[in-house]
């Protein structure tokens, strides 16, 4: 059954491929700079990365609008994955090899970039990921423009620790590798915290899991131990719906256990009536309803271009951030050749939407500032925390035993995984 | 603009100089004013502790809206209204009498901001101020609300509230939001143990936390015992609501399996067209459900809470139309050949996600509640949910009606001739290719309905379907392929087999074991729970 799907994904995606890559190429000319977009635009994932692919476009064609860069006029190669993960590696491939793009921005799940990373690493070119994911990696080829867990789940924890005095958590997750690892996390820093094993309960679910009913009510036993109970949430895509649905439902309300979710923005409240949700909290490093210039001016454009409805998010604003990133690096490089960017990248500076300056850091992470929102009944957030600088991403998280001598360093150390005891480079990823 | 502003300026004055204005008036309007420049989150608890120590119930409307988000300031002079309605321009309520102020742009109007924290401690505060409240009902809520968050201080006021209450459940719960206090409190043995015998008699989840606090903490022997008495009994009695309401989810469970897979005992189970794109057509049923609100949205909002009363039709002659020209275009060329109808099939199943994808984004849309299938309610220690409730009620009866029409009408008699021997009813004169293609349809129409009810408890998103299609054929198949009967129980017993392992081994090893067991059990009847017998199976 698998293989018929997998290869009649293929087929469906490649033939929809061709029809949707030809036609750019065959305009194309010599003097463009060709940028790769590559985020599913069918299949389970078509519900958040295509957004992600609009976004690009939009950037791109500003930036055409102000004369391009060195001179030549930026194009967009988009492919489709459709969701599968060994496309990812596949279209990557072609993107490179095929199209000669500059540089890629996309990918969305973790395990769709773990299947890319060796396509980019041998074939030596340049990625941008603006999803927040679990960190416990730093390649060369790739950009992380979203949050590592020290600017997205520590953060948050911390919020529900000091403002709203919760001693008792619960960690809910989609079974995959970002809640695992980051759960991972969460556990040894709420411990490190002096919080009682007793006082954590983890919970995975399978992907789109719709049947809230037996977990709702177990995470309301828990919360009836006398301490305050707060749960944090890394369900993937569309388990949230029916998840918010069951908490409002079984009359859980956020003045009493408020979730915290890390995967929930803007887009994934659009599907949903928020009225009973009104105070659960989302950490993210930006939130539409930010009161900056530049945030204004994005919606407005995003709008006029997309339709009034339509809503932006956080991983937008990584896409925003990056593209601006590499705008500038070609700029300083004066060339679009893959080493020479990756080496003017680090240090480069670009305004994030928040009214902030971020940088790319020697790790390939950024800096960013973290906010913490809770849901408000229009479907936006309204900022009740923000942290007063920056928050420098961390690709080794501390609160691990095995990462905590791990550093990364490309520009002096020119090493992903630099091991600070041993003072070897372990190599590899 | 300006005019709206000096009108409602000079509204304000005349009533100001209208209406006498107490000297305790004068001091609550002086404290909520102060709302207006709270820019922190700590400003603003200052002002409620204000409007708490004056003691004033008048306060409970301006709270409570600061509480939903209501209370907002006018940016041109500062002041605080409690607004009404949303939009380009809202209408102004007099924090205090409620009365209508005037109206304002909605731009020039500022949220008190409040978060959590805040919410609680107004809580408390309306809580303590709506002791007395001439509602009952408010009253039982300022008690609920002292009890779960108990408080040593308000005994000596709880003992006279409790003097003073006349209606016997306000006054039990107020008894009982006492012994909570009572439990936290320095007051004598003899007083502990009553409260404890209290919370006996309460029973019920949100007592345990109290009782396991006072008995690690007391270090008298005979609190400590009777709190683990106490504990005892309640967890006993919970372990038998607990098997209840477990039961309970798995009949809900049950019931969603039976209404996603009901259309498919159909096309599979009764014509045995391995039929692939069946998710496809409960995704359609709740697409169809979602165009009917967006057009009530735009057109008839009163009409809301009937939406999915006319959804219900339509969303049978949407899928149905859509099953009756796959049947007529592709299906009825592949009869015989399950291989090429897989593929087939599956193919459709693509082409009308991908299009739905294109008509509709990939993003999900909101399909709401309407307000008879939202909230819960409780019988006893059982937690009801009523969208849950319908859909168990809704999925019983459309298996009611299938069932009718399969045994009490003349279709349903041509179906089940031409399903056991075909050239037998077509040599009596039934025309076999179009009972085929209505039997189609109908399986599909059902399915279309079951997405107008999942529409209600799942995502509206082009994958709606992919959800479902592996889980109803489990049950088509494990209850027996061509029976009606087997497919109810099928998937009563799988979603309450789930939901009692659930439990015990979390969500996705739950649903792994249920399959090793829909495996082991195929191998002992390869044809399912209740096998059909006739001819039609060894077509």
């Amino acid at each position: 059954m698998n293989f018929i799907r997998k290869t009649m994904a293929g087929v469906f995606a490649s033939a929809a491929l061709a029809a949707a890559t030809l036609v750019p190429s065959a305009q194309a000319q010599e003097d463009t700079i060709k940028v790769g977009v590559l985020h599913s635009l069918s299949g389970t994932m078509a519900i958040s990365e295509t957004t992600l692919k609009d976004v690009m476009l939009m950037l791109i064609d500003e930036q055409n609008k102000k004369g391009g860069l060195l001179g030549k006029k930026l194009e967009a190669v988009v492919v489709d994955p459709a969701s599968d993960w060994p496309l990812f590696a596949e279209k990557a491939r072609e993107l490179i090899t095929a199209d000669k793009v500059a540089a890629v921005f996309g990918c969305w799940t973790s395990v769709s970039r773990k299947s890319v990373l060796p396509v980019f690493e041998e074939l030596d070119s340049i990625l941008f990921y603006p999803v927040q994911y679990e960190g416990e990696e730093s390649q060369r080829n790739v950009f992380y423009t979203g949050a590592a867990p020290n600017q997205q789940a520590i953060p948050a924890v911390d919020y529900l620790m000091n403002e709203e005095g919760v001693e008792r958590w619960v960690l809910a997750g989609t079974d995959y590798v970002y809640p695992r690892t980051t759960n991972k996390i969460l556990e040894a820093y709420l411990k490190a915290k002096g919080v009682a094993p007793d006082d954590i309960m983890i919970n995975y679910t399978p992907f789109g899991h719709s049947d809230w009913q037996t977990i709702v009510s177990d995470i309301k036993a828990f919360g009836s131990a006398g301490k305050k109970t707060a749960v944090v949430s890394t369900i993937n895509g569309d388990a949230n719906v029916p998840f918010y649905k069951e908490l409002g439902n079984q009359g859980i309300s956020a003045s009493d256990i408020p979730v915290v979710a890390f995967s929930v923005g803007e887009e994934e409240l659009a599907g949903l009536d928020t009225a009973p949700l009104v105070g659960h909290l989302a950490a993210w490093n930006y939130f539409q309803s930010v009161d900056t210039p530049e945030n204004a001016a994005f919606i407005k454009e995003w709008k006029a271009r997309m339709g009034e409805n339509r809503v932006t998010n956080d991983p937008m604003e990584a896409h925003y951030i990056g593209f601006n990133m590499w705008v500038k690096a070609v700029e300083k490089a004066g060339t679009t050749d893959a080493d020479a960017v990756i080496a003017a990248l680090p240090g480069i500076q670009a305004p994030n939407l928040t009214g902030g300056m971020s940088t790319m850091l020697p790790n390939h992470h950024i800096t960013k500032p973290v906010l913490i929102g809770e849901i408000q009944d229009d479907g936006q957030f309204e900022v009740v925390s923000e942290t007063e600088d920056l928050v420098p991403g961390d690709a080794w998280s501390d609160y691990l035993p095995e990462s905590k001598p791990l550093k990364s360093d490309w520009v002096e150390l020119n090493c992903g995984n630099y091991n600070t005891e041993t003072k070897t480079c372990l190599g590899g990823s | 603009m300006r005019l709206i502003i000096l009108l409602s300026g000079l509204l304000a004055l005349i009533l100001a100089a209208t209406m006498p204005v107490s000297a305790d008036e004068a001091e609550l309007r002086a404290v909520i004013a102060k709302f207006s420049e709270a820019k922190k989150f700590s400003q603003t608890e200052a002002v409620i502790e204000e409007l708490q120590a004056l003691g004033d119930t008048d306060a409970v409307p301006t709270l409570n809206a600061l509480s939903d988000g209501l209370l907002q300031v006018r940016e041109s002079d500062g002041a605080v209204f409690i607004i009404k309605g949303d939009g380009e321009t809202v209408d102004l309520l007099d924090p205090l009498t409620r009365e209508a102020a005037g109206t304002a742009p909605g731009a020039d109007l500022r949220k008190v901001k409040v978060k959590n924290s805040i919410r609680r401690l107004i809580a408390d505060v309306v809580s303590g101020l709506t002791l007395r409240a001439r509602n009952s009902a408010v009253r039982l809520e300022a008690a609920e609300t002292m009890f779960s968050r108990p408080d040593p201080a308000m005994i000596a006021t709880l003992d006279g509230v409790i003097a003073e209450e006349t209606d016997a459940g306000v006054k039990t719960a107020f008894m009982q939001a006492r012994a909570a206090a009572v439990l936290q409190s320095d007051l004598p043995e003899a007083d502990k143990l009553d409260a404890i015998a209290l919370m006996r008699d309460r029973g019920g989840r949100d007592v345990l936390p109290i009782l396991t606090a006072i008995g690690a903490s007391t270090q008298s022997d005979a609190i400590r015992a009777a709190s683990r008495e106490a504990i005892a009994s309640i967890e006993e009695s919970m372990m038998f609501w607990d098997a209840g309401q477990n039961i309970l989810y798995g009949v809900s469970l049950g019931s969603v399996l039976l209404l996603a897979a009901i259309g498919l005992a159909i096309t599979f189970g009764v014509m045995g067209v391995i039929n692939m794109a069946h998710g496809e057509m409960v995704m359609l049923g709740a697409y169809t459900t979602f165009v009917v609100q967006e057009f009530i949205r735009t057109s008839a909002p009163w009409a809301f809470d009937y939406s999915l009363a006319i959804a219900l039709p339509l969303a049978f002659c949407v899928s149905g139309a859509a099953g009756l020209v796959m049947e007529r275009g592709i299906i009825r060329f592949l009869y015989g050949r399950p291989l090429e109808t897989l593929l087939a099939t599956w193919g459709v199943s693509l082409i009308l996600q991908q299009a739905v994808r294109t008509i509709f984004g990939p993003t999900n849309r909101e399909v709401g509640n309407p307000s008879w299938m939202s909230g819960s309610f409780e019988v006893g220690e059982l937690l009801i949910t009523t969208n849950r409730l319908w859909i168990v009620v809704f999925s019983g009866v459309v298996f009611a009606i299938l069932l009718l029409v399969l045994k009490r009408t003349r279709f349903g008699l041509q179906m089940r001739a031409v399903t056991q021997n075909r050239p037998m009813a077509s040599s009596m004169g039934i025309a076999t290719p179009w009972v085929d293609a209505f039997t189609f349809a109908l399986g599909s129409g059902i399915a279309g309905i079951a997405g107008v009810a999942l529409s209600q408890i799942d995502n509206v998103s082009p994958n709606l379907g992919q959800g479902y299609i592996i889980d109803s054929f489990m049950v088509v198949v494990f209850g027996g392929v061509g029976n009606l009967w087997g497919t109810l129980v099928g998937a009563m017993t799988l979603g309450i087999a789930n939901k009692f392992l659930e439990p015990y081994a979390g969500a996705v090893l739950a649903k792994i074991f249920i399959l090793v067991l829909i495996i082991l059990f195929i191998q002992k009847r390869p044809r399912g729970l209740f096998a059909l017998k006739g001819r039609s199976v060894e077509a």
